[in-house]
């Protein structure tokens, strides 16, 4: 069971390139056709449950807009 | 949209201290943003940030300082391998790297590039190769494929007038004093990641004392080439790449053996 | 105070190695090589930094790079050299950093010669680099005078934040004289506030000549300008001979100033009433002494080893006070102290009327003079 992972995308700095969209492994991400940033362009966003915070998003992001939060693995 | 519970989950990818917090000037999907960041990572992982004096070139290149958080000077087209060599020389403590294009590092540099490189002047080069002149409308450079349509090869690039490209890593390798020469690309993560490794190997080999050090970076120029982003980064991969092979053109014997 | 025989070319060196000066970056080329060789095991020696450039843009730019740092940098050329270096003085300027250039003038244009010339004139003192600012030029004419004016240069640059630059000509680089070199000063430590170490974060400065946004670049040019203005009122030099009962001025800069004295101490022996105007300061240029000068005499003589440079900033300020007159040796001729003093004879005779351009005057005697 993979962890479970989230982003979180700086709206202002993201210019809907959609590099992180062809790159996600999960298909997780898409515009958010809801939101205009202040340079016109319809930010990335999770659109669905199934990151897994493997980062590749962020790693081909070139402003450097997302963040990634990962779930830290519990040993019992 | 997607909330998650974000309480369990902890950070495990973002952005370096060494980057500024700027928004980049770069047309969307340009793969500028993703040196600027790869090497401010290695700055600051290697903790040399706070000894480093960068060197901006002229073109797309120019305004690196806005987005790499250390000193900088600014250096006129293709003259950043003597600035950083005065740098160096002036302050050899210093961790001294230029940042140039293929216009200015191959055409009208392309004398500074090959005597640093011969001199083993003991600087970094970072070299972004997109396979036009980027920030002046997308003009003919001494790396453009044969066949590529420009501003100023309209018909596309015909070797027999304009001559072939110039391949800049296989050419400065020939040289004693080039220590760590290598090829690597930036068109999937993949490839990033690796190219992150080159651009660390290439700090190390200079604060080691170990001579000249060059990481090639292809990269998209979707605005120029006109096509969008995604696409951009698969002609990286299937037509630049058989033209400009990833690898290693030179390693020092004590590069090759490092671990980090 | 020992005096010493040493080579123009190689006394300026030590004279900036006095200074302080922590790195040179060179270039070989005539008339000046003595200067990049003195400098290679010298600089060495004391363990400051010295490089051979892959060019004379290589050089520059060097400098450029280690003026950044805010230490003690500079550089020594000839013409087609200095020709070379307009891109990065540009950029120097642009960036208002001090540096020191040394430029031992040859025959030109082009590859021209390697004798000794003054033709550099308009490219140092005009600014052949483009943009509005100006640089500081001074004119030695004796190697002892060049010494003292590379040791000065240093503070003057950085005072100002400006290109220092000391116009010799190959004649100088290349004459021994005996000189009491300055003492020898010890290497500063204290780091300017605007330069660059290394440095991440709030403690990073950035050193460039972009300014995009017009009005910004406005007024940075504005802040040159008013730094310029400074120099204007400080930095003037002119020497003057036998000026008190002058009815003639001789007006000449470095060797050719040199040469005028000896004519016209032949020319006072033979009751000729001239005088010598040196100005040693070509930027900022002496206008306002000139003026002066020529309120005072009827005839001027302006005598140069190009093609009638400094001539041009003289008429405007002359031409309607004084008859002014040109006499000029070019491509790397020199003019003997007796063809100054048959100038000199013939002026004092003569009037001629004012319409005529004292270069087209000459020219036309240059025929049979040069033949």
């Amino acid at each position: 069971m993979p962890l479970k992972g989230t982003i979180v995308v700086d709206e202002h700095l993201c210019k809907a390139c959609e590099l992180c969209i062809d790159a996600c492994p999960q298909n997780v991400i898409a515009l958010n056709d809801d939101v205009i940033n202040s340079r016109g362009y319809h930010p990335a966003y999770l659109v669905e449950e199934g990151c897994t915070g493997c980062s590749i998003c962020a790693i081909v992001c070139p402003e450097t807009a997302i963040t990634v939060y990962r779930e830290e693995l519990v040993r019992e | 949209m997607v909330t998650q519970n974000m309480e369990k989950m902890k950070v495990v990818y973002e952005r370096s201290q060494a980057m500024t917090d700027a928004s980049t000037f770069y047309c969307p999907g340009c793969t500028h943003g993703v040196a600027y960041r790869l090497i401010a990572e290695v700055l600051e992982e290697m903790d040399i940030a706070k000894k480093s004096i960068g060197v901006a070139s002229v073109g797309c290149s120019a305004f690196t300082y806005n987005y790499i958080d250390v000193d900088f000077v600014g250096a006129p087209h293709g003259r950043a391998p003597a600035m950083a060599t005065g740098l160096k020389r002036a302050v050899p403590e210093s961790v001294v790297f230029t940042y140039q294009g293929d216009g200015d590092m191959i055409s009208i540099g392309a004398g500074e590039i090959v005597a640093a490189a011969g001199r083993g002047e003991n600087i970094t080069v970072i070299f972004l190769n997109n396979a036009n002149y980027g920030m002046t409308g997308g003009q003919m450079a001494p790396t453009t494929l044969p066949g590529q349509k420009t501003t100023s090869s309209p018909y596309g690039r015909d070797v027999e007038k304009m001559g072939y490209p110039i391949k800049a890593s296989e050419l400065l390798a020939t040289q004693e004093g080039a220590s760590y020469i290598v090829r690597r690309s930036m068109h999937d993560a993949k490839n990033i990641r690796k190219a992150k490794k080159a651009i660390r190997m290439a700090f190390e080999t200079q604060v080691r004392g170990l001579g000249f050090s060059m990481v090639e970076l292809l990269s998209t120029c979707p605005t120029n080439w006109h096509m969008k982003p995604v696409d951009a980064a698969e002609w990286v991969e299937e037509k630049m790449i058989p033209y400009y092979p990833l690898g290693d053109y030179k390693v020092h014997p004590i590069i090759n053996e490092l671990k980090v | 105070m020992k005096r010493e025989l040493w080579k123009g070319n190689e006394a300026f060196a030590e004279a900036a190695v006095r200074a302080g000066l922590e790195a040179y970056f060179g270039y070989p080329i005539t008339p000046q090589t003595e200067a990049l060789e003195y400098m290679s095991h010298r600089m060495p020696d004391l363990g400051r930094a010295f490089l051979q450039a892959e060019s004379e843009l290589g050089a520059i730019n060097m400098v450029y790079g280690a003026a950044s740092t805010g230490k003690r940098v500079m550089t020594s050329t000839s013409s087609p050299g200095t020709s070379l270096m307009m891109e990065g003085l540009s950029y120097v300027a642009a960036t208002e950093i001090p540096m020191v250039l040394v430029d031992v003038v040859r025959g030109g244009p082009g590859l021209g010669n390697i004798q000794p010339s003054q033709s550099d004139y308009n490219q140092m003192v005009h600014g052949g680099p483009h943009g509005d600012f100006r640089q500081i030029v001074f004119a030695p004419s004796t190697v002892q005078e060049t010494v003292d004016i590379v040791y000065e240069m240093f503070d003057i640059a950085e005072k100002y934040r400006m290109i220092g630059i000391v116009l010799i000509d190959g004649s100088i680089g290349q004459m021994m004289e005996p000189v009491v070199l300055p003492p020898m000063k010890e290497i500063r430590k204290e780091i300017p506030e605007w330069a660059v170490r290394g440095a991440s974060g709030k403690d990073r400065r950035i050193l460039t000549s972009i300014h995009m946004h017009a009005e910004d670049l406005e007024q940075a040019n504005l802040r040159i300008l008013k730094r310029w203005q400074e120099v204007e009122k400080n930095e003037v030099r002119v020497e003057e001979h036998f000026m008190d009962d002058a009815d003639m001025a001789v007006i000449a800069f470095g060797t050719s100033g040199r040469i005028a004295y000896s004519a016209i101490r032949s020319a006072r022996k033979k009751g000729i009433k001239v005088g010598l105007v040196r100005p040693i300061s070509l930027s900022p240029f002496p206008s306002k002494f000139i003026g002066e000068v020529a309120d005072k005499v009827d005839k001027i003589l302006v005598v140069e080893m190009n093609a009638g440079m400094m001539l041009e900033d003289i008429l405007p300020i002359a031409r309607d006070k004084a008859q002014v007159e040109f006499y000029g040796r070019i491509g790397g001729m020199m003019p003997f102290p007796d063809e100054i003093l048959a100038e000199i004879e013939r002026l004092n005779g003569q009037t001629r009327s004012a319409d005529a351009h004292p270069r087209d005057v000459w020219l036309a005697r240059m025929e049979t003079i040069a033949g």
